[in-house]
């Protein structure tokens, strides 16, 4: 159950992505310019979301966390969830 | 489909057409804008050439045109723009034009001679009548100056006292023979003339001077100088010669003064006549050179592309062969092959329209020479070719790096970017060059003729920068915090954690601890960065990491990209040896390396460790290189030293492979070659070739090989400048807030607001000059150098040259 938190964003920009990527370049009509555009879409998948993918992996297990000021522990013990 | 993925197949056509239809099939080929003429006459210097003549025409005549243009610019006559594309024009018109041309020139240059003089003739009359005057109010000082003081080397003509000293220039009888010269000097020329007079008279003199006021009228002359007027009062005759070689030295010009006020009076009625009708005249003569301009600028544009295109023709001409009996041209062009049709359909327009019977003949020949290197572009790929241009032109038929450039280069960018705020300025700024793409051509400024052109560059940089600014949470260095953080404070302390109230009040910085439960939620933030970070007093920490790793994973995916394009480039030429000889090597190693390096990271993320015994990565794969495993602890997972031992020595393997294996092999055809032609009396010198082109082949191999292992390295360390220009951004950001604007923000008396303004103002114009333009080149910049040298040295060879074809249409766009 404390994995779906983690498995919903994993899922949403896979998929998304994935649709971007591999299923939108099936719908660009042909014309002189379909390869380029097609190029482009797939390129600008992988790399968005390799990148979004290194962002998460890098969280996944912190090895130390955050090293606050007091008043700030402070607000975020009452302000925050 | 390949057009753009590959430089576009050419070949070479032989054309043949009639000496009278040149002209006109030349212009259509023109218009066109598909061919490149190949020099038929290389041998031949340019004056030598057949047609060297006209183009001499044509180049006089661009001249004239230029002569014209600048009189009409200064004249202040607007040049309407030529919308008419003329498509038709023959050889006979070149004399017209021609003729035309001589004609207007020395019209022009008539009227500008006289008008000159006529101005001249102006200035001069108006410096009598200020003379005239001057002298006027000097005299009448002078005789005033006289009846109040008696002494006797004052001069003064009408004093009714010294009768006896009545003096003027052409007297002579008197003791005391003062005489005076009148003239007009310029006004900073002056002390230098007084201070030269008291030299050469030692004082023997009176000097009076006054600076000439121009009148409103006199707004005819376009620059006024200011000059005064002056009258010396000396002695002698002699002295006036004297006198009058220093004005000539210091081009004062004198004029004849009479001493008497009638005389005088009677000169200025004189000179004010003269001025009236010298105005008139010089107004008429304005207004005709006016309507001689309008004439020619109404013209002017039409003219000016006709004659360029005239001259291009010629030019084209020269290029060609000429047939012994001078009817028939021979040209060779390369062309498109997907274009030859509309090559054909432009010629046989051009012989239509000459009224010539035969239509040209189109022949395409086989060639062994390399074609130019032809890449069809639209205006928003024609930006992304140019940069790759920049560095070489592929060559014939090799893979064209742009497609994959229009994303690759945008992206790099924005990971040293990484501000979503300032990623939304970009964006709007290259909106509004893309909206008004017109309006900044028409200025005809390098630089913004420059932004122009990478108008889509900069919108695409600017798109993708937003992304990664999400993804670093970076806006103006301040982070978002749409899904809650994954990290909370309350489980930190007492009864869950360690902390109570004491410790607060201790320590000015606390660690949170996500070993606690409940601190890490468990989830990571589901989009970028967590926003505790950016509050964090240890942010660099975890960023650097983070960003080093990022930047090593960006890199060997970039550079095994260019790999795989190798063998794409293998495999369109055929040249299936190299694929097994070099490209898989080269895969292998890398991969065993540094794909392995990426693996190490990725399973050091995936997998929760103990933070005591985390192994750094960096001694991980140092100590692998170097089969050194002594120290414990120092192990991922349970079967790391097997591994990594097979993946060194597979890679060490790799070295040889590359650097022998293809030297062998041409080796070995080349005997065979040998043994089947059996031995002859070539042989000798067929020897000596091969031994010398296997020295070749093996100096080239090893420099390659040596290239490739070290570039392998120093590359993927190179794109750790993703990291480092990204923290230089965030930091610069972080500055401009904490320094600039939260000063003003913490204000709280009322004149904050105030405060705040000016504040806001020195932060906006920070921003875009440090942050955006300084930021931005120097990330455009490093991104370049990644494409070019990291990327682009994996399969490029960019030595070929450039389709340059005749065009009509660029010549026009470059004017």
């Amino acid at each position: 159950m404390a994995e779906l938190s983690f498995v919903i964003p994993m899922s949403v920009m896979t998929l998304f992505w994935g649709v971007i990527g591999g299923v939108v370049p099936w719908f660009i009509p042909k014309g002189p310019n379909r390869g380029v555009i097609v190029t482009m879409l797939v390129l600008t998948a992988v790399c968005c979301y390799l990148f979004w993918l290194i962002a998460i992996l890098a969280q996944l297990n912190p090895l130390f966390g955050p090293a606050l000021k007091n008043d700030t522990i402070w607000y975020m013990y009452y302000h925050w969830p | 489909m390949d057009s753009f993925f590959r430089s576009e197949e050419m070949c070479l056509v032989q054309l043949f057409f009639q000496t009278e239809s040149a002209h006109n099939c030349i212009n259509e080929l023109g218009h066109l804008g598909l061919v490149q003429f190949k020099d038929l006459n290389p041998g031949t210097v340019a004056f030598q050439r057949r047609f060297v003549k006209e183009v001499k025409k044509c180049e006089e005549m661009e001249r004239i045109l230029r002569f014209l243009k600048n009189e009409v610019v200064k004249s202040n006559i607007h040049i309407p723009a030529d919308f008419t594309s003329e498509r038709i024009h023959l050889p006979r018109d070149v004399l017209d034009l021609e003729s035309s041309f001589d004609k207007l020139e020395k019209e022009l240059k008539e009227i500008n001679s006289n008008r000159d003089t006529l101005r001249q003739n102006f200035t001069q009359l108006m410096e009598i009548n200020h003379l005239l005057q001057m002298t006027d109010d000097f005299f009448e000082e002078a005789e005033s100056q006289l009846s109040i003081s008696e002494l006797p080397s004052e001069d003064s003509v009408y004093s009714s006292r010294m009768t006896s000293r009545r003096t003027s220039y052409t007297s002579t009888n008197g003791p005391l023979k003062l005489g005076f010269v009148a003239g007009v000097i310029k006004h900073e020329r002056f002390p230098a003339f007084e201070k030269i007079l008291w030299r050469l008279f030692h004082g023997n003199f009176v000097l009076r001077h006054a600076e000439i006021k121009p009148h409103e009228e006199e707004n005819m002359a376009e620059d006024l100088e200011k000059k005064d007027v002056f009258v010396i009062f000396v002695q002698g005759d002699q002295v006036r010669g004297k006198i009058r070689k220093l004005c000539d030295g210091f081009h004062a010009s004198m004029y004849p003064c009479p001493n008497n006020a009638y005389a005088r009076k009677e000169m200025r009625t004189n000179a004010n006549t003269r001025i009236e009708d010298l105005r008139l005249v010089l107004k008429r003569t304005e207004e005709f050179r006016a309507t001689a301009l309008n004439a020619a600028a109404a013209d002017l544009q039409e003219w000016t592309t006709k004659v360029k295109k005239m001259k291009a023709i010629y030019y084209t001409l020269n290029l060609c062969n000429i047939d012994i009996t001078q009817k028939l041209i021979v040209a060779e062009i390369w062309c498109p092959v997907s274009d030859l049709n509309s090559v054909h359909t432009a010629l046989i327009k051009g012989s239509e329209q000459s009224g010539s019977s035969l239509s040209p003949v189109v022949n395409r020949i086989q060639t062994k020479q390399t074609p130019p290197t032809f890449n069809r572009v639209n205006s928003f790929t024609s930006g992304f070719q140019s940069i790759v241009d920049a560095y070489g032109v592929g060559n014939y038929q090799e893979i064209n790096p742009a497609p994959y450039t229009m994303v690759t280069f945008p992206f790099l960018f924005a990971v040293m970017f990484g501000d979503c705020g300032h990623g939304l300025v970009m964006t709007l700024l290259a909106l509004w060059l893309i909206l008004h793409q017109e309006h900044f051509r028409k200025l005809k400024n390098e630089l913004i003729d420059m932004l122009v052109g990478g108008r889509y560059i900069i919108f695409l940089m600017g798109l993708f920068s937003i992304y990664t600014g999400l993804i670093y949470n970076d806006c103006f260095s301040k982070s978002f915090n749409l899904f809650g953080s994954s990290w909370s404070v309350r489980p930190m302390f007492h009864p869950h954690g360690p902390w109570t109230n004491e410790t607060l009040h201790d320590s000015g910085h606390l660690h949170l601890d996500p070993l606690v439960s409940g601190v890490y939620s468990g989830n990571p933030y589901p989009f970028g960065v967590d926003p505790i970070w950016n509050i964090a007093s240890n942010k660099l920490s975890f960023l650097n990491s983070y960003k080093m790793k990022m930047s090593v994973i960006m890199g060997v995916a970039h550079m095994l990209f260019g790999v795989t394009l190798s063998l794409v480039n293998y495999i369109f030429f055929r040249n299936l040896k190299d694929i097994a000889l070099q490209f898989i090597p080269e895969v292998i190693f890398m991969l065993s390396l540094f794909g392995y390096l990426i693996f190490l990271i990725l399973y050091k993320w995936c997998v929760a460790i103990k933070s005591e015994s985390a192994p750094s990565i960096l001694l991980l794969f140092i100590n692998m290189i170097l089969f050194d495993y002594g120290s414990e602890g120092a192990v991922l997972y349970t079967t790391q030293k097997p591994v990594q031992i097979f993946l060194v020595v597979v890679a060490v393997l790799m070295v040889p492979w590359l650097l022998f294996a293809k030297t062998l092999l041409l080796y070995r055809e080349h005997k065979q070659s040998k043994l089947v032609f059996g031995i002859s009396n070539q042989e000798a010198s067929d020897n000596r070739k091969e031994k010398v082109s296997m020295g070749d082949i093996f100096v080239y191999q090893g420099i390659h090989t040596i290239e490739y292992c070290l570039g392998c390295i120093s590359n993927t360390a190179s794109y750790l400048r993703l990291w480092a220009l990204s923290l230089a951004h965030a930091e610069l950001s972080e500055v401009l807030w904490k320094m600039v604007l939260q000063v003003a923000l913490r204000v709280t008396s009322g004149m904050g607001s105030v405060l705040l303004a000016v504040t806001f103002a020195v932060f906006a114009v920070l921003t875009v000059t440090i942050l955006l333009v300084m930021e931005g080149l120097s990330a455009f910049l490093h991104a370049l150098r990644l494409h070019w040298v990291e990327f682009q040295n994996k399969f490029y060879k960019g030595s070929g040259y450039k389709f340059t074809p005749l065009s009509f249409d660029r010549m026009r766009d470059m004017q």
